[in-house]
């Protein structure tokens, strides 16, 4: 068990370094450094100039030396300009850091906890990050609440009783969401309940129901300061709709497939309530096949994240990456790919491990 | 002139979809009549599931199809006084020959929103079937071998695969799908790679089955080689000789990148239904013959994996109609003009409060088609279970 989780973190560093080195060669193509270079200087100069700065700013080295930099493998830049003023990478992490009298350090990057700074929101990386993974947690730690419960729910009550009138209206209901994907739900969400001239915001201030003129806000910028019920409940739904499709057909499928095993039948034919069967014989089986599905949705809720946070302008970790990406800031991409894909492979190996305990016939090498 | 009333529009509309209702008959008819000479298409027939999940994806690909006769307006031109008006509203200084309503509004240019659904239709059924076969051809040619040989080839091309799966879909596209990735070479060298996978594929499916009869295979092959490699040089370098095989840079960088992001997902499923089915006791007949490895891979144990394999194409397709929308509704890589569904709810989403039909009708048009790709899915599954 212990080889096995080592060796998966083995893979995961490796995976996060190829990626972030992908990452970052593709973000530092010529063409867009040198979009970079006229966004951070003057529009009007020429080749030679555009070179110039690049170098003077530590762009100008080979991209596997500096990917050694931001990693912390290499050497930071330094640059001494003519009045004989001196700046360099770590001289800026110096700055940026709160530590008055830090010592310059000639080696700053990831490994010494250097995240770089943001061109576009001119802060350092760590703080940009830490602000809106502290806005997404909270997204998402909403989103489960609702998802998880719900999806479980809709799936064990279909499967219970294969064929069923509910089973075919759950189920239909279930493939309907899943072929919605977060753009269209956002969307058809805000229209029918945030829109003032269509659904049925228009219908209920007429009838003085509502005192605004929507049900529900069209942005959830507000939930940044204050989340309440009614500037959350739609970036939520919106996220939530997809999976709980996704999972309530799983745990159908699971559960239809425990009903049919013997000990059930059994159970039913020494007089067990079918109540008490479900609680007590099946749904502790039927809850293994879900456990992982929810855990490997997480890299699709990422999705889901960004669509519903650009979609409700909620400052998070998906609108950061949208700005981020749109802007071409370097530094800021990177940081969001090594979060990304550390919760997508962190959630696998999760998934992994919560699978033995859960199911004690499967033994890790 | 009157604004039209829900009514109206509605009988409009379908009046509009005439050619689309007359193929669907003409398809159903046919294919019910002749059901049982079918094989695995007829037997959708038999599940209600399937049989709407059909006849939904079939409605959008004869509309796609029948585009130019269905639709009222030019999708692209703009009527002044039409902008975010309301379904079914008269157009203003109509000119003869023109039709008179906008059946469902018009968008912030003032286009008329019917016939950009219905041409944003094309715009998805040309690419999101296409991108599929390609990225099922690529994670078929490296699926087969990594799961029937193993060893470091598999370890090494399931890392590979692992590393896109981890990837956020959406920060790849906003890294693979920029001006500035365009202008490099990139999407030309992903395309010359991803685009020889098809080429290769049939090569060795036809070498495998023809080679003991030399004058047939030297036939087969030469036929896929000289069309391949005459589409591959116009798709992939724009470098066609006559003219025929093209693709903007635009659409080519979507297409790869769709690719890209698909055949990972194959490439698993192919490889776990080898080592599945690498076990049975016709491989080890195979084997034995002395037939060689890719005779094997390529007909004897893909046929085999077909049902899962078919199945996982419709969902497939529905997915990758939704990363196209993802595309669009990010703006990455489309014209800013272009009718396609995902941009276009982009542009209708910003007046959400005030008009939202822009937004809405290629929403719905969407949710439609991919709807439909699972339910088609769904019923495949239930019919390929019954054997």
């Amino acid at each position: 068990m212990v080889v096995f989780v080592l060796r998966r973190v083995g893979i995961i560093l490796l995976t996060a370094l190829t990626l972030s080195f992908i990452v970052f060669a593709l973000t530092n193509l010529p063409s867009s450094l040198g979009k970079l270079a006229k966004a951070e200087g003057s529009v009007r100069m020429s080749d030679e100039e555009v070179q110039r700065w690049l170098d003077e700013n530590g762009f100008g080295g080979s991209t596997v030396w500096r990917y050694g930099e931001w990693l912390g493998l290499a050497p930071g830049w330094t640059h001494t300009d003519e009045a004989g003023v001196t700046r360099g990478r770590c001289i800026e992490a110096v700055k940026t850091s709160q530590t008055p009298d830090a010592e310059v350090a000639t080696y700053c990057g990831i490994l010494q906890g250097y995240w770089g700074f943001s061109t576009v929101f001119k802060q350092p990386v760590s703080e940009v990050m830490a602000r809106s993974l502290g806005a997404t947690g909270w997204l998402m730690f909403w989103v489960m609440a609702v998802m998880v419960p719900t999806s479980l729910v809709l799936g064990v009550l279909a499967g219970m009783r294969e064929g069923s009138r509910t089973d075919r209206v759950l189920s239909g209901v279930a493939i309907v969401t899943t072929a919605t994907p977060e753009y269209v739900s956002g969307v058809v969400l805000i229209a029918v309940l945030a829109s003032a001239t269509a659904g049925v915001s228009p219908v209920l201030a007429e009838w003085g129901w509502i005192s605004g003129k929507t049900l529900f806000p069209g942005t959830a910028t507000s939930a940044m300061d204050d989340i309440t019920f009614m500037n959350f409940f739609l970036p939520v739904m919106t996220i939530a709709l997809y999976g709980i499709g996704y999972i309530a057909r799983m745990t159908r499928a699971s559960m239809t497939e425990v009903m049919t095993q013997q000990y059930i039948r059994t159970a039913r034919l020494k007089g067990v309530s079918f109540r008490q069967v479900v609680m007590k014989h099946a749904l502790r089986n039927a809850l293994i096949a879900p456990f992982t599905v929810i855990m490997l949705q997480f890299p699709w809720l990422l999705n889901g994240v960004v669509i519903s946070e650009t979609l409700f302008n909620y400052k998070g970790f998906g609108w950061t990456l949208v700005q981020a990406a749109g802007n071409n800031d370097i530094n800021t991409l990177l940081g969001c790919t090594v979060v990304a894909v550390f919760v997508v492979l962190v959630t696998q190996l999760i998934s992994d491990i919560g699978y033995v305990f859960l199911n004690p016939r499967i033994r890790l090498a | 002139m009157d604004t039209l009333t829900w009514g109206q529009i509605i009988t409009r509309i379908l009046w509009q979809l005439l050619p689309v209702w007359g193929a669907l008959v003409v398809t159903f008819g046919l294919s019910i009549a002749f059901k049982r000479r079918l094989g695995l298409y007829g037997r959708i027939f038999d599940s209600t599931v399937g049989m709407i999940g059909f006849a939904l994806v079939m409605f959008w690909v004869f509309t796609a199809f029948f585009a130019d006769l269905i639709i009222t307006h030019d999708p692209y031109s703009q009527v002044s006084g039409m902008k975010n008006i309301l379904p079914g509203s008269p157009v203003k200084n109509v000119k003869d020959g023109v039709y008179q309503w906008y059946l469902l509004g018009g968008d912030h240019l003032a286009r008329d929103v019917f016939s950009r659904a219905i041409m944003g239709a094309r715009e998805v059924l040309i690419i999101a079937p296409f991108a599929t076969v390609v990225a099922f051809m690529v994670g078929i040619t490296l699926g087969l071998p990594a799961g029937y040989l193993g060893g470091k080839l598999d370890v090494g091309l399931s890392f590979g695969s692992n590393l896109v799966l981890a990837f956020p879909v959406i920060l790849l596209f906003y890294l693979l799908v920029t001006p500035s990735v365009q202008e490099s070479a990139i999407p030309t060298t992903f395309a010359a790679i991803l685009f020889l996978f098809p080429i290769v594929f049939m090569t060795l499916l036809l070498n495998a089955r023809y080679f003991t009869n030399k004058t047939q295979r030297n036939l087969y092959v030469g036929i896929v080689l000289v069309v391949g490699l005459w589409a591959y040089s116009g798709l992939a370098f724009n470098a066609d000789p006559l003219g025929v095989w093209s693709m903007s840079p635009n659409i080519l960088n979507v297409f790869v990148s769709v690719v890209f992001v698909n055949s990972p997902g194959v490439f698993r499923i192919v490889r776990g239904m080898v080592m599945d089915i690498k076990t049975r006791d016709y491989v080890a007949a195979g084997q034995t013959r002395g037939e060689g490895i890719w005779y094997i891979m390529l007909w004897e144990i893909l046929p085999n994996a077909r049902g899962p394999l078919i199945v996982d194409f419709c969902l497939r397709i529905g997915y990758t109609t939704i990363l196209l929308g993802t595309l669009g509704f990010f703006g990455l890589g489309v014209a800013p003009d272009s009718p396609d569904w995902g941009s276009t709810i982009n542009y209708g989403r910003r007046l959400l409060a005030i008009a939202p039909h822009p937004a809405v009708v290629p929403a719905l048009a969407l949710m439609s088609l991919v709807l439909g790709l699972n339910l088609l899915a769904d019923g495949l599954r239930e019919e390929s279970l019954k054997d």
